[in-house]
């Protein structure tokens, strides 16, 4: 059982099933156990626990809404955030290996693959047993990706692939690459895999955040991927867009994680910690950023169960997805910087996960959509007029 | 083979106790239930055994309904089936053995495992006795088992060392920490367990030999004294630790 006990001001324990809030403990268990111990070290080594891998495919969180003739579990949605919130109260690195490996690889193979595909990796990456990776963002196309320049050539027997991508996770580990070129203008997505001769994965070293994460550059000249390695059903800009929901919608939830690590952390440091008379939790301004704290979380919590709702129910909107991402982002981030705050100097200590979430959420708040994107896709929503072009 | 794990649905052992109103039994407000912890080993070892030699594990748990949150996180861990003896009213460690044996005999179930002890009543004797009730064989607090055939070999804890047992089936086994590493009930195995079914039926009635009388929460700690920060404290305190801590 574990000593975390969550963060509940609104009950939202009754809004959960049985089996929700057993994914979410057997989760938690693990991070417990096999995360939390190793993670500081891994963090300043800048090294990705591998070992992590088979154990949690064998956990079954990755993939885990899609369904069991797959491998996999066939959760709804709840129980997908819960999972995501409590691997990022591990680390972010963890739920960023997840995400991607569930949100950007597993789910463009069901959605857009043929059924050969699905039966050759889902089961597979389902397990941990390969590790796959997603690559849409170029070095000079982030917010902008219908501006790739990696291009898809049609040849015999299958294609040819040129071009590069940058800030890609796990793409130093990958079997599998989910890659989206132009196909004759139009994007389409390819699985391209380890080995193809032309394509080469250097992993982008000197990071300050994310750092037990593996980040990647992934490098196409004249890759030839065979016919089968299409994805069929990809279409358009849309498809990635696709996917980056999935992955956006567990970086809502994610990031509460790390924001309740930070805060709990802050709570039990607050009432230890003894300056002039008593605990510092007992001043003023000391319980004004614990109370800040607490509702930003709960106001977010809130937030990502209805949008769980709305998802499960087929009728979430990717604005709101941006809005859910947006927010809990901005707001995790300030509660690791009060956490920070509230432990004084031993906050900077990796004896506290608190640099650590500060560090990583940086990377959070901009990837999959940077903070001001998300705000103008929300402005374009609510006013009709777009921004940002 | 039909193997059979007893379980118990405890408080956990980071929260904090109060004594409810009648005095005699712990008042369930706000308290958080786990499966005790070292029935965790127990599960661990029946489903390992399951998967060597073949056949089904049922678990079967003393309680109210309560109880079936522990019952179903044993289903998400791998156990076939689950059965709830049920009873409102707390039993002392007898009358829980007399429930589990007679459904351990309608099982026919030759191998069972226990935790070596609940942690909420610590008695530490439930496996003992129920194996004495279905005339089994029985080894307790074993941390290292093996089987082979019909031959059982058990090495358990004892005091300042390790023992290694021999005995055979049906036998009643219960489990000491580092028997095993339990496995988290996985995210497929909790979808799987929703379709498992846990029967209930009523615990069969026995005589109790132990009564609650009362409950009392352990008398809070005494402050710290200071006795000054030199060396001219150390007769003092040596004095103190002598006559009143009596512990030199």
């Amino acid at each position: 059982m574990s000593s975390f006990k969550g963060i509940d001001y609104f009950d939202i324990e009754s809004l959960l099933t049985e089996e929700e809030k057993m994914v979410r403990d057997s989760v938690r268990e693990f991070v417990d156990e096999k995360v939390l111990p190793v993670i500081e070290q891994h963090y300043l080594d800048g090294t990705f626990p591998m070992d992590l891998i088979p154990q949690l495919g064998e956990l079954g969180v990755f993939g885990l809404t899609l369904p069991q003739e797959y491998g996999c579990a066939g959760l709804n949605n709840v129980a997908y955030g819960l999972v995501m919130q409590e691997l990022e109260r591990g680390d972010s690195g963890v739920r960023s290996f997840a995400s991607v490996q569930s949100g950007l690889v597993m789910y463009p193979i069901f959605a857009f693959g043929s059924e050969e595909q699905k039966q050759n990796w889902l089961p597979k990456l389902a397990l941990g047993e390969k590790i796959g990776c997603f690559g849409l963002t170029e070095p000079d196309f982030g917010s902008n990706p219908g501006g790739m320049i990696t291009t898809a050539k049609k040849v015999d027997g299958g294609y040819v692939i040129n071009g590069a991508k940058m800030w890609i996770t796990n793409g130093t580990l990958a079997d599998v690459a989910v890659v989206w070129a132009k196909l004759e203008g139009k994007v389409k997505g390819f699985l391209v895999e380890k080995g193809m001769q032309g394509f080469s994965a250097p992993e982008m070293k000197g990071k300050h955040s994310l750092r037990a994460s593996v980040t990647s550059e992934l490098i196409f000249q004249d890759v030839f991927v065979p016919e089968s390695n299409l994805l069929p059903g990809s279409d358009g800009l849309k498809s990635p867009l696709m996917c980056l929901n999935q992955a956006r919608y567990g970086i809502a939830w994610g990031v509460i994680g790390a924001a309740m690590a930070c805060y709990d952390s802050a709570l039990n440091y607050a009432k230890s910690r003894v300056q002039f008379s008593r605990p510092i939790a007992g001043y003023q301004l000391t319980q004004q950023k614990l109370v800040q704290m607490a509702n930003e979380i709960t106001k977010a919590q809130l937030m990502n169960h209805r949008l769980a709702i709305l998802k499960d129910q087929g009728k979430v909107k990717h604005t709101q997805i941006s809005m859910a991402k947006r927010n809990n982002c901005e707001v995790s981030l300030d509660i690791a910087r009060m956490s920070r705050e509230i432990h004084g100097a031993n906050g900077i200590l990796a004896e506290y996960p608190i640099m650590r979430h500060a560090a990583n959420l940086e990377s959070v708040k901009t990837y999959e959509g940077t903070h001001e994107m998300h705000t103008l896709i929300i402005g374009e929503d609510i006013t009709g007029i777009p921004a940002f072009e | 083979m039909k193997i059979a794990v007893c379980v118990s649905h405890v408080p956990d052992t980071a929260t904090k106790i109060n004594i409810g109103s009648d005095g005699k039994t712990i008042d369930p407000n706000g308290v958080t239930y786990i499966v005790n912890p070292y029935d965790e080993f127990a599960i661990e070892e029946a489903l390992k055994t399951k998967e060597k030699l073949g056949g089904e594990v049922v678990v079967i748990s003393v309680g109210n309904d309560a109880n079936k949150e522990t019952l179903r996180k044993a289903l998400a861990m791998g156990a076939d089936s689950a059965v709830l003896l049920k009873d409102e009213n707390q039993r002392d460690s007898f009358g829980i053995a007399k429930a589990l044996a007679e459904e351990i005999k309608l099982q026919n179930a030759e191998l069972v495992f226990f935790g070596k002890q609940s942690v909420d009543y610590d008695n530490s004797i439930t496996g003992q006795l129920t194996a004495e009730l279905l005339n089994y064989n029985s080894v307790s607090v074993v941390v290292n088992l093996n089987i082979d055939g019909n031959k059982i070999t058990a090495e358990r804890e004892i005091e300042g060392g390790k023992e290694v047992v021999e005995t055979s089936l049906p036998v009643v086994i219960t489990a000491q920490k580092g028997l095993n590493e339990p496995r988290y009930a996985s995210l497929k195995g909790i979808m799987a367990a929703k379709k498992k079914t846990i029967e209930e039926k009523e615990a069969v009635a026995a005589n109790l030999f132990v009564e609650v009388v009362e409950m009392k929460k352990p008398a809070p700690k005494q402050a710290g004294k200071i006795l000054g920060s030199d060396s001219s404290a150390v007769s003092e305190l040596v004095k103190l630790l002598r006559e009143e801590a009596k512990v030199i």
